[in-house]
């Protein structure tokens, strides 16, 4: 089958396009991915955004903006903003540790960072549920100075944090590796203190990066539910994410409902996206014409 | 050049007072303890909470065992299905120049963006009873929601990007010198894949399948949506997890929450082990020939 695709290349424009030609099946697999990527993806989705345009108007605002799924919407966001700024302090900081300082167990601490992408969502929430409990590990230990760290929203952005930590360092740890030391040796023999270094320097080189990581925590955390539903508590208006609520619609069969809420979501996904590819373009010229 | 700068000579310009080295090293260690090594080692705490007698029985259950069944069947259809889309679209956007290449790489990332719970729901929507297929369907006894086929759908939209995600940025850092080569010298398209194409990204195509793989086995959001819950029938394990934690049946939950546990610190070892082939690799092929540049800055 292949060896019939290899004489496309003669029907191909000349000149440096023929010469990229010459290599077999690209009608073959450009096509196949369009296909397998409409199947799964594209059709579903905008299978959700045609049911959401047969709603009316009316209907629609009243399902996204009850005060239940108002309060749904502050809950999701705003944990996840924190959780995210969270993990960019913290996953700068891990960044930094790995890549400049030599201590014993580093390499193992590397992999582990990348153990929120690899473990379930539920193994995670039922873990940290059983940690924060009041009969927990660390929740016995809070328990007489009256911190409770589950089943409220504390809960929700214990989790976020942790299902986002590898975002921040996975996006800092490769720029910071290529960080050019004669700018910071310049820095430095120019007089500036290492601080100085570090924030005028250093800083400015990685903040793209930090950047997207942040936004990449955040958009995962926006999305979450499995991680979050075991130590939330789930109380209406209070410890109640939006998944949840698209959830418990679905399980009251109030269709409508959930598609509404799920298409401004969904909406929120897709600026999230689209801001996420604009700060890694922004870092790629970014480093592009620093070397 | 970045291999130099981070191990072996350390500069002044990148020595902090010892102090600051301490305090930003027991900030991520305590971070790292507190966030990763604590809710690891609790999982196995918790599962062996009533010993092994404990752990074990709460794999005698018929549930459990029926879960761990669809869980590998899901899986064995959904991860050879995005692997081989992986390979199509990494092949397609990294070997040829089309336009609308960036538009199509970003919707092969899409699925990462977009909620598990929201991607469950895409296809009940399609093919539940009120959806748009539902009425054909159900006149025609073909059952896709609160079925097997609707949790392989969920799961693989899920995954969709992993298998393509780790191999675009190798191929596109690879060129298509070799395979020009290989086609020059009379090899036909599929000898060239086979033999050159696909020993160069084998590491990379590795990580991808173990990593698409233990996000199937454990994804629980979109598959909770469309599964309905059926008890035997179609619970998978991150499913049945669930029930049994909300049972309160803590330490049957935990018990069969290890075996994903160890799923996920085999994937993390395959990791290491394919960055750490990768880096041989790189450094074997500087050593040849010094003149190539090698292009990877993402990842």
């Amino acid at each position: 089958m292949a060896s019939s695709l290899a004489t496309s290349p003669a029907a191909a424009p000349a000149g440096v396009r023929k010469s990229r030609r010459v290599l077999p099946g690209f009608k073959l697999t450009l096509g196949f991915t369009l296909f397998y990527l409409s199947v799964i993806v594209l059709i579903p989705l905008s299978g959700l955004f045609a049911k959401t345009l047969t709603m009316d108007w009316r209907h629609f605002v009243d399902a996204v903006s009850s005060p239940r799924v108002m309060a749904s919407y502050r809950l999701t966001f705003g944990a996840s903003f924190l959780a995210a700024l969270i993990n960019t302090f913290f996953g700068l900081i891990i960044a930094w540790i790995l890549v400049r300082y030599d201590f014993f167990g580093k390499k193992l601490i590397d992999s582990l960072v990348d153990l929120p992408f690899a473990l379930p969502t539920a193994v995670a929430g039922i873990s940290l549920t059983a940690l924060l409990a009041s009969n927990g590990w660390v929740g016995s230990l809070l328990e007489p100075y009256g911190i409770a760290l589950a089943f409220n929203p504390n809960g929700v952005v214990i989790a976020l944090t942790f299902i986002g930590l590898p975002f921040v360092v996975r996006t800092v740890q490769p720029v910071l590796e290529d960080c050019e030391q004669e700018l910071e040796e310049a820095a430095m023999c120019l007089g500036a203190s290492a601080w100085q270094t570090f924030s005028h320097v250093v800083f400015p080189t990685i903040a793209p990066a930090l950047l997207t990581g942040f936004a990449m925590a955040f958009a995962r955390g926006v999305g979450e539910y499995g991680s979050v539903i075991f130590i939330a508590g789930n109380m209406p208006m209070v410890s109640e994410i939006t998944p949840l609520v698209i959830i418990g619609k679905l399980e009251q069969y109030d269709y409508a409902g959930a598609t509404a809420v799920a298409s401004v979501l969904l909406m929120a996904s897709f600026v999230l996206l689209l801001v996420i590819n604009g700060l890694q373009s922004w870092q790629r010229q970014r480093l592009g014409a620093q070397t | 050049m970045s291999s130099m700068a981070h191990t072996g000579r350390r500069s002044p310009a990148r020595a902090e007072p010892s102090a600051v080295r301490w305090v930003l090293l027991s900030l991520a260690l305590g971070f790292i303890f507190l966030f990763l090594l604590l809710p690891l080692a609790a999982v196995f705490v918790e599962a062996f909470r009533k010993g092994w007698g404990g752990y074990l029985a709460a794999f005698a259950e018929p549930e459990a065992l029926s879960a761990i069944q669809l869980t590998l069947i899901t899986a064995v259809i959904a991860v050879p299905c995005n692997l081989v889309f992986g390979v199509a679209a990494a092949w397609a956007i990294a070997k040829f120049d089309f336009p609308g290449k960036s538009a199509l790489t970003t919707l092969i990332d899409l699925p990462f963006s977009v909620s598990p719970v929201v991607a469950g729901l895409v296809y009940v929507l399609m093919f539940g009873a009120h959806g748009w297929f539902g009425p054909w369907l159900m006149a025609h006894d073909i059952k896709i929601i609160f079925a097997l086929p609707g949790m392989v759908l969920a799961t693989t939209f899920v995954t969709f990007p992993f298998v393509a995600r780790e191999l675009l940025p190798l191929m596109q850092s690879q060129g298509t010198d070799e395979e020009q080569a290989s086609m020059v010298l009379g090899a036909s398209g599929w000898q060239t894949f086979w033999h050159v194409t696909l020993p160069n990204i084998r590491w990379g195509l590795l990580y991808g399948v173990i990593l698409c793989n233990a996000r199937a086995m454990g994804e629980f959001g979109a598959v909770s949506v469309v599964s309905g819950h059926i008890r035997g029938q179609t619970n998978t394990v991150p499913l049945h997890i669930e029930i049994l934690y909300n049972e309160y049946q803590s330490v049957a939950a935990f018990a069969v929450a290890t075996l994903l546990t160890l799923l996920a610190l085999v994937t993390l070892v395959v990791k290491s082990l394919v960055e750490w082939q990768f880096e041989r690799q790189q450094q074997a092929a500087k050593r040849l020939s010094p003149e190539r540049p090698s292009h990877n800055e993402e990842r």
